[in-house]
């Protein structure tokens, strides 16, 4: 058998697509989450909780309507975006000029408020949700086994992110976000309607949210926790790439995922708290965050 | 000759930041077609005007009649709509933006603005530096792109807040260029200034502001005859 560092090569590259998938995940709710502080100036703890809803929804979908895979991945994050927007228009567009501490106090809640009536309705044991048979299957690289469902997420997940970088770094309406994010008040006395700008904003990082769900459901089952287990992890994401910075989010919710992959195979006592590890090192040396610019 | 048309009239305006009251009772008109100064010291309320006609201050009560339309209960965005475009004393250049996007970010509002070419015939350095980052502008050119990127909107009325602020006299002196050229292609302007020799050059009006109101108008062709009284207003 083939081995690498004395690891063998299945092992090793099997940890490292996993960490692949992980840090598939933790790209896309990370740069939801920084666009989102970006703009908002909120931190939005309840991001864990919508992303559990777009797995429910997608579930709900199937079960109760019978639509399928390729339909839930349009359909849940349209309606938990809707979700969130009503959310923002309602409470969160109330606490902008306040300290951050209130927008964490209020997402943290709401986070709690949807889980426990997820958790009431269907309990916490999960439920399966069958990888779509146009994905099952996987390929025998020689090296290592790749299920196509795998190999699907990394890919969805990468193009969501490119796209979405270069909506924000290359167009018009980017221009306006970057503004936005830092001058609102100058962007709306130009004739930009900021308010209707930050409620889609925020859909957009809550749909984001909602396609990594969805996306996560084949893979983990769906769970009214699968959120909370991930949010810590993701926040830490958040600030080693730097608070607000969109390619810092991205490249690091990878490069953390691949970080974590490889503690596994060679130290898996410590894969769970390597990302902590991390954090605490990068918030010593560079407080801003690797991709963070001095505020 | 007929009383000009009345563009911008500011009648009894009273705004506060927070716990303090710094407009008193602010009361002027801009005629159309006119460069119109707030003159005053520091801290007089000259900039809080400006950002209340743009609706800009957190609490704002009185008139703001723009063109005929009260703009006193509008957000930003509807002001900005009317016609009115707003060159804030900080700059407001963005960082995060190129010297181009930051060009043409302020939307078109109405038809008839500069175009985009014209607007670089008149500050050419800007397309030279278009590529750079926004902020990586000396301060004159900054000063130049928040005056360009609000010429190709469509904008009639122009408030420049301390455009002269800072820069070297060859630079103070093409603004100056700058603003009598956008007179006579018809844009009405707004001028807060504290430096009088500067204002002299350019403007058609005075208003003196002293704690948060207008004590006195003065013509332009009578600021020389009121020298001694301005001097003991700006306390220079």
């Amino acid at each position: 058998m083939m081995t690498i560092f004395g690891i063998p090569a299945q092992a090793l590259f099997g940890q490292l697509l996993l960490g692949l998938i992980n840090g598939a995940f933790y790209a896309m709710l990370s740069l939801g989450l920084a666009l989102i502080f970006g703009l908002l100036n909120i931190i939005n703890f309840s991001h864990g909780a919508l992303y559990m809803m777009g797995a429910f929804v997608a579930w709900l979908l199937l079960t109760v309507l019978g639509a399928g895979y390729w339909t839930a991945l349009v359909v849940a994050p349209l309606l938990v975006a809707v979700f969130g927007m009503i959310i923002e228009r309602t409470m969160l567009c109330r606490l902008y000029k306040l300290d951050h501490l209130y927008g964490l106090l209020l997402t943290f809640g709401l986070a709690l408020v949807i889980e426990g009536v997820f958790r009431q309705l269907y309990g916490i044991s999960g439920m399966p949700y069958a990888v779509p048979k146009e994905l099952a299957g996987g390929w025998n690289l020689g090296f290592m086994y790749l299920p196509i469902y795998r190999a699907w997420v990394v890919m969805a997940s990468m193009v969501l992110c490119l796209g979405s970088w270069l909506l924000i770094e290359k167009t018009k309406l980017g221009a306006y976000l970057r503004a936005a994010t830092e001058n609102a008040t100058l962007v709306q006395a130009f004739g930009i309607n900021v308010p209707v700008m930050i409620t889609l904003t925020y859909g957009f990082g809550v749909a984001l949210a909602a396609i990594a769900g969805v996306l996560a459901a084949p893979i983990y089952s769906v769970n009214p926790l699968m959120g909370s287990n991930l949010i810590i992890v993701v926040f830490a994401v958040v600030v080693i790439g730097g608070m607000g910075s969109i390619l810092g989010a991205i490249v690091t919710g990878f490069l953390l995922g691949l970080v974590e992959g490889l503690t596994k195979v060679f130290y898996p006592e410590a894969a769970s708290t390597v990302i902590f590890v991390v954090m605490a090192i990068v918030l010593l040396i560079k407080p801003a965050g690797l991709f963070g610019k001095r505020s | 000759m007929a009383e000009p048309e009345i563009l911008l009239s500011v009648k009894d305006l009273h705004a506060h930041y927070g716990e303090s009251h710094v407009l008193h009772g602010m009361t002027f008109d801009v005629p159309k077609g006119e460069v119109v100064t707030l003159l005053g010291r520091n801290g007089v309320g000259k900039t809080t005007t400006m950002r209340s006609i743009m609706g800009i201050v957190g609490k704002r009560k009185g008139s703001i009649r723009y063109g005929g339309t009260e703009t006193i209960a509008l957000p930003s965005n509807k002001i900005a709509r009317l016609g009115l475009a707003y060159c804030p004393e900080e700059r407001g250049i963005f960082s995060s933006l190129s010297v181009r996007e930051n060009m043409v970010l302020p939307p078109v509002i109405k038809p008839g603005g500069m175009p985009l070419d014209e607007v670089y015939q008149l500050f050419p350095r800007l397309l030279e530096r278009a590529n750079s980052q926004g902020t990586k502008l000396s301060g004159g050119e900054q000063q130049m792109l928040a005056i360009a990127r609000i010429l190709r909107t469509g904008a009639e009325m122009l408030l420049l807040d301390e455009p002269t602020e800072g820069l070297a006299p060859v630079i103070v002196q093409h603004i100056g260029d700058i603003i009598r050229e956008l007179r006579k292609r018809g844009f009405t302007i707004l001028l807060v200034e504290q430096n009088f020799h500067f204002a002299a050059t350019v403007a058609d009006r005075h208003y003196v502001v002293e704690h948060g109101h207008v004590i006195d108008m003065i013509p332009n062709e009578h600021l020389a005859a009121n020298m001694d009284k301005l001097k003991t207003y700006l306390g220079v």
